[in-house]
């Protein structure tokens, strides 16, 4: 028996047209697979999905008719977890929803799948609120609030609205150094960016007094705290190490 | 564009000073909520707030930081024991000026490192005098700065009611510190305060909201009035009174002035006074979070005060959290059984959170739950087993005493967690 890998371009949309071949073929037990980690299997029947958006549309629709709009957004959260095997999980969850009978009455955490799917959304929604908290803005020379992250999960697509909406009177920028790519605004609309070298190039740009509020911001922090409470688990819990990195207040200036 | 560039208009050495003083005397007021509202940002200004608040720091106590907690200055002309602030004690004093306070708010946020401000202050000239500074800078951001972010401004007791209206015109929050739970003990350590002063701001804004309320259901322009509520603060341990005289004070101002937070500070020693604990007793901490526990239980699991305390039992045990501990005096309400118990019952079984509560509900609706389902939601089983049971024979049948279970649950807890928690389930499935 061969098995049939389906290999995609990485995107949610190539994602749902993998969706829309196992329907449309009726494939049994497929694996679906991004590109960047394809292995060629023994065994195994390749084909390459195409990514057209009409046909993406229309499995969207689909799954929409038949389940309820904070299910759709959890199926997406945990889409955008890069998950490795997150596909399979995914397109386990969306056969179910889209049996005949099934119904929105309720979601069923009993079903293995589904909770996996709703437990990773859940770590996918720590991390965008934790970016939301912890990205630190820097002032360049041409009035431009830079920041630069590396999140475990592809959240920039997720954070976009929070900080349009704040920060809707000063251009930003946030960087993700780790897929390599940021989301802009310009006082009017977010754009997605690619900058070569965006390392490189910041820290020249920032501008003069930019230091002194991230000094007096340093200050702040170890004045509010309570040497006589000190609780070094419980901090470590809250903020762990690899989220120092972006904070201002836990570097020394 | 101006108010973007904000240069400071003084020495930075300065600035950095003051905020150094300022914020040591605001640190030992435990609330920094930035939550209970949602502001939108209107017209492109700077900030909204959103009702779920964000922590953007922690300090190293572990303590969410969420906003700029100050003091405007820290003059004060009253002497209360209990704060480092007091007329006596022997400080450096400071004071900002309304402008430094803004820009720094102003800057913080832009850069994400803040929710918005808190500001409080001690007392200089007199109560209106203070009042009205605090206000001076809750107005300047929302009109001139177009700043959306939380403001949280503390009423300073025994300011009048036509500025603690005015307060509440600017401010998400407002905030009297009751300080001392009880009313003997509050004339003990500060008995220059009349405990009415604290309680008549708090009426005043209490009153005002409710107003507001019923206006804004009439004309939709009417302006939003503190929307994020009021909250207070009690200090815990510096009086010797029990946890019951502490929540039964905090249900007391949940019902009567509709707090949204009553905050819970485990007193640090600071003085040498001999009606305080004394310098280097430790800091009641564990105390301090099982009342948060209780006030939990109260606000959002259906349990009342009553319930809680009774003649015999005027403090909350410390080895167990209190959910547990009413269980284990109330075992003539368990077992209950997970696939048809209601909600309330559901939510009083020790080890099973609102959210679990929730998740269970969901679904039993596809099928009947057994101990595999129910570890997979994330209950915690080690507590939730002896309460309940589900769709499996396999249940603690034993007469087990409360005592036992106690016993059975605290060993868990201390050896091997996630060891003894698998063993524990492969019992049963
Ligand atoms: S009035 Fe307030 S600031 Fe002044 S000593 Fe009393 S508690 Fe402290």
């Amino acid at each position: 028996m061969t098995h049939t890998l389906l290999v995609y371009d990485g995107s949610f949309d190539g994602f749902l047209c993998a969706v829309f071949m196992v329907y449309e073929q009726k494939m049994n037990a497929p694996s679906i697979q991004k590109q960047q980690d394809f292995h060629q299997q023994l065994f195994a029947t390749t084909e390459t999905v195409i990514t057209e958006t009409h046909k993406a549309q229309r499995v969207w629709e689909g799954i929409r008719s038949k389940t309820s709009r904070a299910e759709l957004r959890t199926l997406f959260r945990s889409f955008l977890s890069e998950i490795k095997g997150i596909e399979n999980t995914l397109l386990y969850y969306i056969q179910t929803v889209l049996r005949p009978k099934h119904t929105i009455t309720g979601i069923d955490y009993s079903h293995t799948h589904t909770l996996r799917m709703h437990q990773i959304a859940k770590m996918v929604s720590r991390e965008k609120h934790r970016m939301e908290a912890f990205v630190r803005f820097q002032r360049t020379k041409d009035g431009i609030y830079a920041a630069t992250i590396t999140p475990d999960f592809n959240v920039l697509p997720l954070i976009i609205g929070h900080f349009k909406d704040r920060y809707a009177d000063q251009k930003w920028m946030i960087y993700d150094l780790k897929r390599d790519y940021g989301i802009y605004y310009d006082l009017d609309t977010v754009s997605t960016i690619t900058i070569p070298d965006f390392t490189q190039i910041m820290p020249s740009s920032y501008a003069t007094q930019e230091t002194d509020f991230q000094k007096l911001w340093s200050t702040y922090y170890q004045h509010v705290n309570i040497s006589e409470r000190k609780n070094k688990r419980l901090h470590m819990q809250h903020i762990p190490k690899r989220y120092w990195k972006y904070l201002t207040e836990k570097k020394i200036l | 564009m101006a108010s973007l560039l904000h240069p400071l208009p003084m020495s930075f050495d300065r600035i950095k000073e003051k905020l150094a003083i300022l914020a040591d005397a605001a640190k030992y007021d435990v609330s920094c909520s930035s939550s209970g509202n949602k502001r939108s940002n209107t017209g492109k200004g700077i900030g909204n707030t959103t009702a779920m608040g964000i922590c953007h720091s922690y300090t190293e106590d572990g303590r969410c930081v969420s906003l700029l907690k100050i003091l405007l200055t820290n003059h004060c002309i009253y002497d209360c024991a209990y704060c480092v602030t007091r007329k006596s004690n022997d400080i450096q004093r400071a004071a900002f000026k309304v402008e430094e306070v803004v820009r720094l708010t102003i800057n913080f946020y832009r850069r994400n490192y803040i929710e918005g401000l808190f500001l409080s202050s001690g007392i200089f000239k007199n109560a209106d005098y203070t009042m009205e500074r605090l206000i001076a800078v809750a107005k300047k951001l929302r009109l001139e700065e177009n700043f959306n972010g939380y403001i949280h401004l503390k009423s300073i007791p025994g300011a009048s009611d036509e500025l603690m209206r005015e307060a509440g015109l600017y401010a998400d929050r407002l905030s009297v510190n009751i300080e001392i739970p009880t009313v003997s003990g509050l004339q003990l350590l500060a008995p220059d305060k009349k405990h009415e002063d604290f309680i008549k701001p708090m009426r005043k804004v209490h009153q005002e909201i409710v107003q507001y309320k019923s206006e804004r259901k009439l004309i939709k322009s009417t302006p939003k009035y503190a929307p994020a509520g009021q909250s207070t603060q009690m200090i815990i341990g510096a009086t010797g009174e029990s946890d019951r005289d502490i929540l039964y004070s905090a249900s007391y101002y949940y019902k009567k002035f509709g707090m949204r937070r009553v905050y819970y500070s485990g007193y640090i020693p600071i003085t040498t006074d001999h009606r305080l604990p004394a310098i280097g007793s430790e800091v009641p901490i564990l105390r301090e979070n099982r009342l948060y526990q209780t006030d939990w239980l109260l606000r959002f699991y259906g349990f009342s005060v009553q319930e809680i305390f009774n003649a015999s039992h005027l403090n909350l045990d410390l080895d167990i959290d209190p959910k547990l501990g009413w269980a284990l005096r109330n075992m003539h309400e368990f077992p209950i059984d997970i696939n048809s118990a209601d909600k309330r019952m559901l939510a009083r079984v020790p080890g099973i959170g609102m959210q679990s509560v929730h998740k269970i509900i969901q679904a039993r609706k596809f099928r009947r739950l057994d101990w595999s389902h129910l570890k997979a939601i994330g209950i915690a089983l080690n507590r939730a087993q002896y309460f309940i049971i589900c769709n499996s024979k396999d249940f603690y049948k034993q007469d087990l005493t409360p005592i036992t279970i106690k016993n059975r649950i605290l060993q868990k807890a201390n050896s091997k967690y996630a060891k003894h928690f698998n063993q524990q389930l492969s019992l049963f499935t």
